[in-house]
């Protein structure tokens, strides 16, 4: 395709001991764009999102094979730092799990993990990222209160101002609406539009309506393969699998 | 129908009489170790050293052995207990090594408090020529209490949830970053509360200090410890000693007793301290 | 070449922390070889002097006799096993008694602050249970009983008794609590009384706990080395229940300090210190097995 790639998996497979959960995965997710990734329960999108940044290296036992490329560079490469890996890639998950501490704590966390202390530097990178994850106006004048005490959708929007603050290209998000309300959701859909002007943006949902709602392009897992990829539009409109468009209309799923 | 219940009504009477007899019992001999040994206790007691054989003076002493005893104990205990807590709950996986750690730190703590004075006889005392030390009592101590503070630290670092450390590891912090700045703080209160009750633990033992750190009452000795490898007087092994190797136990009662309530006293102290720090934690916390 | 250099090196403190914190665990492991090994070897050589079988059931435990040493320990295997038997045969019944109190009958109230106060109870000092029988418990029994001996076999098994029965009570409730509540709503919808499903459903279930708990009870009180010290009169011979005893755990602990380092009399304190050890272990093991069936079938 003619727009920048910024994310490509080749041959991507990872298993869990004798499970495959994600088997031969070939994909090329463009920069500065939403792409979701949809299908049934249990097609393997949590996994395939989480091989992104190498978070699937947390359970025992996982096996990835294939490669990951960001910017050109294989992730999985032998001398490849994770570390900083998942500061360019950052992640948010299906449950909000701001830690336990203030929501300026939060927030400075990163920043602070990876050596910045000024004060000065670490309060204007609060403000500035808390503005873009739109909950800078709900909590201003509280930044010293407990992150537990916000509601679910404010926990979440704190997540991803936590996850803004360390300068990620790329931003995965887990089915990080499948916990809220409705306004909640529709307040975290429409930043994600805002996000994709300056991040890429990849989603995982379960609703495919959400998907129709907020990405650009649009990938269709199922049973651990990639069945069809492509513009929203064309893929809820015109799917070429019958797969697609037997889960798109309802069929199963 | 009657039948069943007026049965049951006499069964649950008298397991209620049962647990309220124990209680009652136990309590029953705490008070008895109150009454016949608070009239032993004043300053001059708590303060002094011991005098006229033993029949008069104080129990200062044997309060600092056991003091410097514990301590010392924890001091090793504590960093190798919390380190290992640590590794086995963070980093280990299931490999045949954790597998074999796992399995050396329960057979630790099965090891009966006199074996361990054996063996801290044998080797510390004995063999490594340490002599009759609080070197040697403390490091034998930390062989009992070490599998205590594994123990509690692990379980507090496994009540903190596994998200807190998926988050912090997917905004890019190292492992040690996210132990020590989200999973560590959150724990602290359980690792403390493992300590305080190895702390006690160690001061209530007689067994191992008595043969690798105490003395009844020498002559010659200081009676408070100055340096590492001085023998002590210890609470635990006082009362042991007084009421049996002194040559008139009858007449030392009441100061045997005092020094049994100060014992009681510091332990049962110690476990409360333990007790509220854990039901405080359990209570304040918001995750 | 500044930002490579700083990740080599912060990859570099990470390892070494790593390394660290299993160093550290790796203590608990050199700790236990060494101890095995010391009482292995400081023990096992006793036997190039004296036999086994002569150790082991030998009637006459007199090392210190200058005649005619003797290293029987039957006298004192036989003590440890009366003064335990005495001990779990008082605190099960008990124990059990008061863990289903405080599982299925009592007030949530009462539960709260009985469970703290045997917590408590449990951490009381061996040496002040081991007075009190000394000093007062040996004056009630002998009243009871009119026997002659002050310190006797029963004086210790009851002490004992009364410090096993925290962690039996305890150990027994955690058992019977972890019963799945499905067992017992199904009984109480069959138009079972309380009773009738503590007895025919609850107990059986949390028959394994219960069996784990009174084997670490056992375990306990073998291994148990003050409190006995000082109510059993420690007399090294086979006698009634009315009549002084001495444990194996008295024994080590009264002689360590009166013999010769390398001595045959040192190393036959390690070899029962072994044959003590033999004991608890299996005890406890048997605890760990019947604890991890339970695990897996699942109550």
């Amino acid at each position: 395709m003619n727009i920048p790639v910024k994310v490509e998996t080749k041959n991507l497979s990872v298993s869990f001991g004798e499970v495959k959960a994600i088997k031969n995965i070939s994909l090329m997710i463009p920069a500065n764009k939403v792409t979701a990734i949809i299908g049934p329960s249990g097609c393997g999108k949590s996994t395939f999102i989480k091989s992104l940044n190498r978070m699937n290296e947390l359970v025992k036992k996982a096996k990835t094979t294939g490669e990951v490329l960001l910017d050109g560079n294989n992730i999985y490469g032998e001398d490849y730092d994770v570390v900083n890996l998942r500061r360019e890639v950052g992640m948010i998950f299906q449950k909000p799990n701001p830690f336990p501490k203030s929501i300026y704590d939060n927030v400075a966390f990163g920043p602070r993990i990876h050596g910045t202390h000024k004060k000065e530097l670490l309060e204007k990178i609060v403000e500035e990222n808390l503005k873009k994850a739109v909950l800078w106006d709900e909590v201003s004048d509280r930044l010293n209160a407990s992150a537990m005490d916000l509601s679910g959708g404010q926990q979440q929007r704190l997540c991803i101002s936590r996850a803004l603050a360390v300068e990620p290209k790329v931003i995965l998000m887990d089915e990080p609406c499948s916990a809220l309300d409705p306004l909640a959701t529709a307040k975290i859909e429409s930043l994600i539009r805002v996000l994709s002007a300056d991040y890429t943006v990849i989603i995982v949902t379960h609703n495919m309506q959400q998907a129709f709602r907020v990405a650009d392009f649009v990938a269709f897992l199922y049973l651990g393969e990639l069945i069809e990829y492509g513009k929203t539009k064309s893929m809820f409109e015109n799917p070429k699998n019958e797969l697609t468009e037997k889960y798109i209309t309802g069929e199963f799923g | 129908m009657n039948k069943k219940i007026l049965k049951q009504r006499i069964y649950f009477q008298i397991f209620r009489v049962v647990t309220a007899s124990v209680i009652i019992f136990i309590l029953l001999m705490i008070g008895i170790f109150i009454t016949n040994g608070a009239s032993a206790i004043n300053w001059t007691f708590l303060t002094d050293k011991p005098r006229e054989g033993m029949t008069q003076g104080g129990i200062f002493p044997a309060i600092m052995g056991t003091l410097y005893l514990t301590l010392l104990t924890i001091a090793f205990a504590f960093p190798i207990g919390v380190a290992s807590a640590i590794y086995l709950v963070e980093y280990a996986g299931e490999s045949r090594l954790v597998q074999v750690i796992n399995s050396a730190i329960t057979n630790l703590a099965g090891v009966p408090s006199i074996i361990h004075g054996l063996f801290g006889f044998g080797l510390f005392v004995t063999y490594l020529q340490f002599g009759t030390s609080i070197l040697s009592g403390a490091l034998t101590l930390f062989l009992l209490v070490l599998p205590i503070v594994i123990s509690a630290a692990r379980e507090a670092l496994l009540t903190v949830p596994k998200s807190f450390r998926e988050g912090s590891l997917a905004l890019g912090a190292t492992k040690w970053q996210t132990v020590r700045e989200n999973v560590l703080p959150y724990g602290l209160p359980g690792i403390l509360t493992g300590a305080i009750l190895a702390l006690a633990r160690a001061a209530g033992e007689t067994a191992p200090i008595l043969l690798t750190a105490t003395f009844f009452f020498s002559a010659g000795a200081p009676a408070v410890p100055t340096s590492l490898l001085d023998g002590t007087m210890a609470l635990s092994t006082h009362i042991y000693y007084m009421a049996t190797q002194h040559p008139n136990p009858a007449l030392v009662r009441s100061l045997t007793y005092g020094t049994a309530l100060v014992l009681l006293l510091l332990v049962l102290s110690l476990n409360l301290v333990a007790i509220v720090i854990r039901t405080r934690h359990r209570r304040r916390r918001n995750w | 070449m500044r930002g490579k250099e700083k990740k080599r090196s912060a990859i570099w403190k990470e390892t070494l922390i790593e390394k660290a914190l299993l160093a550290s665990a790796l203590v608990s492991v050199v700790v236990v070889v060494l101890i095995f090994a010391f009482l292995i070897s400081q023990g096992g050589s006793a036997f190039g002097r004296i036999s086994i079988i002569d150790f082991l059931l030998g009637t006459k435990w007199e090392p210190t006799s200058v005649i005619a040493p003797s290293f029987g320990t039957l006298p004192l295997l036989y003590g440890t096993m009366l003064v335990t038997s005495i001990a779990m045969v008082v605190s099960v019944p008990l124990g059990l008694m008061a863990a289903i109190y405080i599982a299925e009958v009592a007030y949530p109230l009462e539960k709260e602050i009985l469970k703290p106060v045997i917590e408590l109870l449990s951490a009381v000092p061996s040496v002040i249970y081991g007075l009190f029988a000394l000093v007062v418990l040996a004056t009630w029994i002998q009243q009871l009983t009119g026997t002659s001996y002050r310190l006797n076999a029963l004086n210790g098994g009851v002490i004992l008794a009364i410090m096993v029965l925290p962690t039996v009570v305890s150990l027994a409730e955690d058992a019977i609590t972890a019963v799945p509540r499905e067992y017992k709503e199904a009984a109480i919808a069959l138009g079972a009384s309380n009773w009738e499903t503590i007895r025919s459903v609850l107990l059986p279930s949390a028959s394994s706990g219960i069996l784990a708990a009174v084997f670490l009870g056992f375990g306990r009180a073998v291994g148990e080395t003050m409190a006995v010290l000082m109510a059993t009169g420690n007399v090294a011979a086979i006698g009634s229940i009315l009549e002084p005893t001495r444990t194996m755990t008295s024994t080590i602990a009264i002689e360590t300090l009166e013999v010769d380092f390398g001595g045959l009399h040192y190393n036959t304190l390690f070899a029962l210190a072994i044959e003590l050890f033999v004991i608890t272990f299996a005890f406890n093991y048997l605890a760990d097995i019947i604890g991890k069936r339970l695990r897996r079938m699942g109550r």
